[in-house]
């Protein structure tokens, strides 16, 4: 029988919590050092225009201003970044979407540099822009980004990336369907909203050539590859420092322009160089979740099982490249191994536009391809006169199944998670009520699939660990990952407890320098406990071996059975305390420490040329049934209650579990509901937390929360992945609230009010058609 | 140039400002207590809320000089020698109301001042209005559930 815990699976609260709430906690925009100054970027006035010409002179010659660049400085010997390397850091000739950085400034105080910007002089030749990706594959558009290779790679100028997936015989499939439904969906822009601004802090050492980076990235050895490349500089001359992160989700995954330009500044003047970006700047300058339009076609036989689905997706690229251009990698899954389908092609086109590039976003691709998913199967279902719990439970995936695209389930919570809520939420009774009078209420569900053991996208998904106990019996990890709210930190120093028997208080989590730290891949596809979780255990492996031995030796006793608490290793009526064994490993001969270092690297696989293979050591699954109330006269859609249940593997820390679902449920409900960046050609029209609407304390529902354990060999204790996922279903579950409280059924988001009390009125003026 | 006169976190102190300050400037960048933060500098996201005379207030809406005669308390002012935490923030930490943090002090500023009135007054809130006094607040990591949970005990024995 597997030996009981005591610390896993218990709520523990956070590590650091005391210096968060205190106030303590050192933020990148806490930091000041010596001597440092502080930078501001100009940005394009227009999203698309030719410079003709760039005067700094008046802006040089204003008092407290050190230095400021352009792309023609001396200073300026780069390489364009981004994932497809088509970015400039500073734009010069062109400008292609509204973020372009065309100049910046670092002067004595943060005043002054943004009273320099206004004094730099811009001559433009204003031109239209194309902020509509169809318009962008048309022969006679411009080509938008002269860095981009579509001509070359997919025979159009102006397309940034493609992917093209199938499995199955998709006309025999579409042959043996019933009911065959096709739709069109069309997503919005949102943000990440951090409630910390970006930030950057440089500074450059004259002497040896040696950069120091105080910045927020989520992942900081793939950072420090960009940032090298970018600068033309030996990555290991880079140390990246992680001061706390106010707030990921994906937007820090990229190097974005104004982390080098930091860099050129503290070059140029010699000095610290901060970046901090106001409100406004975060709204127009983060990476957004992909706006997209997906036409999907899907099929079932006349017993309601899936036959089909056949995708395109065009996906509005922006001007730049971004690592959100390979978000198709986790949509395609969903659209392949979502429920089992038997056929699926799936097309993906990100298209250059004048608009600002997408970047990543929690869920990666995945609450896009949902929404559409779903809807459809609602659709289905209603054709086929199926209940809508039903027709997913006979298609749901099972334990054991490899799917077309060659992903082994070998763990599955798909059945037990649906059950679970379609029971709780009393889901087919909730349905099928008559819907009320001025206030109407409606219930929907959504699933989801996503990867739960890292995702190898990378040469390596793998995470280091440096352990360390000393003399007093404290000991030191020392992790390759990042912290960065999710609680991933408290995660391993509850493993430590458990493993070692050795207090919280005698437990440090060094994790925020890439000069100390072994390697990671960072944050991201919900993979820091797994992975640094597996390197944790792999390395608390080592050091028992250590200890077991040494302890061996002291106790004159043969065994390896021993059992680590309370700060004691005990066997039988044999005894010793944890850090006298470290002191007779350091005191006694051989003289050694009881240090110890691994590195664990996921069983997962490289997918082929064809994306398939097992891409993720295993895989996350969700429902959600959630119940809303429409107001018919405001169009006000109110969200009454969430039920979600997900196969999170096991549960490691539940208070902190709990937390990433109700904070990712908050993200899933302003996305259903009220986010959406207002673009008029190519000018954000609503860059403040006026204009854009996220969740306040009154609107968030009550959330009812169902782990489902499956115990997954692969993840620390049994546990999979579990950051992303609460959000990925939400919205496909309210659309399908609201259509059944008002039985129209939404193809966009988010679903404001107006758009409610457009459609139902379009939905009276058809009554009417119909009477007459 | 201005000279004001406050107490701030139980200390006096006599200053020079600009009559344009903002109190989320003197304390962040003159008295160099970081724990009061920056999230928009818009009034919109309550980050910033420090308590000034018993009312929370969003430090960078509000004028330096505005402080004169009057008593402001930060997030490092709460707790003492004994107790570092106040019972707002052990509350906080306890209910798991903290991921990021960089919304907690404001959150943390906010309950206090709400719930030393209620207790002056004598009543305890309803959860709704504990969301109420909550809802200039924002936090994008936590769906708040947490952080009500960790308001709402403060009001236990
Ligand atoms: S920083 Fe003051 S309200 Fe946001
Ligand atoms: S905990 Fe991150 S914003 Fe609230």
């Amino acid at each position: 029988m597997e030996k009981e815990l005591k610390v896993i699976g218990k709520s523990h609260r956070k590590l650091d919590g005391k210096e968060r709430v205190s106030g303590k906690a050192v933020y990148g925009h806490d930091i000041e050092l010596p001597n440092m100054l502080h930078g501001s970027i100009l940005r394009t006035a227009h999203p698309c225009a030719e410079i003709i010409s760039i005067d700094t002179s008046k802006a040089e010659a204003l008092e407290g201003v050190e230095c400021v660049i352009t792309a023609d400085d001396d200073v300026y010997d780069v390489n364009n970044i981004s994932y497809k390397r088509d970015h400039p850091i500073l734009k010069k000739g062109t400008v292609n979407c509204n973020r372009d950085e065309i100049a910046a400034v670092a002067a004595r105080t943060k005043e002054i540099a943004d009273k320099a910007l206004q004094l730099i002089e811009v001559e433009y030749n204003v031109k239209k822009g194309i902020y509509d990706p169809v318009e962008a594959l048309k022969n006679e558009a411009p080509q938008i980004n002269e860095f981009g290779k579509g001509k070359e790679q997919f025979g159009n100028k102006n397309m940034a990336e493609s992917f093209h997936y199938e499995h199955g015989n998709l006309e025999e499939q579409k042959a043996k369907s019933k009911v065959i439904v096709k739709r069109t969906y069309e997503l919005p822009r949102v943000t990440h909203a951090c409630m910390a601004t970006s930030n950057i802090t440089a500074e450059f050492s004259p002497f040896d050539g040696r950069l120091t980076l105080w910045s927020s990235t989520q992942v900081p050895f793939l950072y420090q590859r960009d940032i090298a490349h970018a600068l033309k500089m030996e990555p290991s001359k880079i140390r990246i420092i992680q001061p706390i992160i106010g707030g990921g989700f994906g937007s820090k995954l990229d190097m974005h322009p104004f982390e080098p330009i930091c860099v050129l500044l503290a070059k140029k003047s010699g000095k610290p160089v901060q970046i901090l970006f106001s409100r406004e700047e975060e709204f127009v300058l983060s990476p957004t979740r992909q706006p997209m339009v997906i036409d999907l076609t899907t099929g079932c036989d006349e017993n309601g099982k899936f036959t089909f689905r056949e995708v395109e997706i065009i996906k509005d690229n922006g001007a730049y490249t971004s690592w959100g251009a390979t978000t198709p990698f986790v949509m395609m899954q969903s659209y392949s191994s979502l429920y089992q389908v038997p056929a699926c092609k799936f097309d993906s086109h990100a298209v250059y536009t004048n608009n600002p590039f997408a970047g990543s976003f929690r869920g990666y691709g995945n609450p896009q391809a949902t929404f559409s998913i779903e809807t459809n199967i609602d659709l289905m279902a209603e054709e086929l006169g199926m209940d809508q719990s039903e027709i997913r439970l006979i298609n749901a995936n099972y334990k054991g199944e490899v799917t077309g695209q060659g992903l082994h389930f070998k763990t599955c919570g798909a059945i037990p998670a649906l059950e679970k809520v379609i029971d709780e939420s009393d889901f087919e009774k909730a349905n099928a009520e008559p819907k009320g009078d001025r206030y109407k209420k409606g219930i929907g569900l959504g699933s989801m699939l996503h990867v739960g053991g890292g995702a190898k996208i990378y040469r390596s998904d793998g995470c280091g660990t440096v352990l360390k106990l000393d003399d007093y019996g404290y000991l030191t990890i020392i992790t390759g990952s990042n912290e960065i709210g999710q609680g991933s930190e408290t995660v391993l120093a509850m493993i430590a407890m458990e493993e070692l028997g050795i207090a919280e208080e005698k437990i440090k989590v060094i994790n925020t320098d890439t000069d100390v730290k072994p390697w990671d891949v960072g944050v991201h596809a919900s993979r820091t406990s797994f992975v640094a979780g597996n390197s944790l255990l792999g390395a608390i492996k080592l050091m028992k071996e250590k200890l077991n031995k040494k302890a061996v030796a002291l106790l004159d006793v043969v065994t390896d059975d021993w059992e680590y608490a309370d700060g004691k290793m005990t066997f039988n009526e044999f005894e010793i305390k944890i850090d006298k064994v470290a002191r007779e490993m350091h005191f006694g001969t051989p003289h050694e420490l009881c240090t110890v270092n691994y590195f664990y690297e996921p069983p997962s696989k490289f997918q082929d040329k064809d994306f398939k293979g097992d891409v993720s050591g295993n895989y996350a699954f969700a429902s959600q049934a959630i119940e809303v109330e429409v107001d018919t006269v405001t169009g006000n859609v109110e969200v009454l209650n969430v039920h979600v249940s997900q196969d999170v593997g096991r549960v490691l820390n539940p208070i902190g579990l709990q937390g990433q679902m109700e904070g990712g449920l908050a993200t899933g409900i302003g996305y259903a509901l009220t986010e959406e960046m207002i673009y008029e050609n190519g000018e954000l029209k609503n860059p403040s937390f006026h204009g854009y609407k996220l969740l306040t304390a009154t609107d968030m529902p009550p959330v009812h929360f169902y782990p489902i354990e499956t115990y997954d060999e692969a993840g620390p204790y049994g546990s999979k992945g579990a950051g992303e996922a609460p959000l990925i279903p939400t919205a496909a579950a309210i659309a399908n609230a609201v259509s059944n409280a008002l039985g129209v059924t939404f193809y966009s988001l988010p679903i404001t009010a107006e758009k409610v009390l457009r459609a139902l009125k379009e939905q009276k003026e058809k009554n009417k058609e119909v009477l007459v | 140039m201005m000279q004001i006169t406050f107490k701030i976190n139980g200390e006096s102190i006599t200053q020079e400002v600009k009559p344009a300050l903002l109190l989320i400037d003197l304390i962040r960048d003159h008295l160099k207590l970081k724990g009061t933060k920056p999230g928009c500098l818009e009034g919109e996201c309550g980050a910033c809320s420090v308590i000034v005379d018993g009312e929370a207030i969003n430090s960078c809406m509000y004028l330096a000089i505005n402080v004169n005669g009057k008593e402001v308390i930060t997030i490092e002012g709460l707790g003492d020698h004994e107790n570092p935490l106040d019972n707002v923030q052990e509350k906080m930490v306890e209910h798991g109301g903290v991921q990021c943090g960089f919304c907690t002090p404001g959150m943390v500023m906010t309950t206090k001042a709400y719930s030393d009135k209620c207790k002056k007054k004598g009543i305890t809130p309803t959860r709704e209005e504990v969301k109420k006094s909550l809802e200039g607040n924002l936090c994008r990591c936590t769906g708040y559930a947490k952080i009500i949970d960790a308001a709402e005990a403060v009001y236990e024995n």
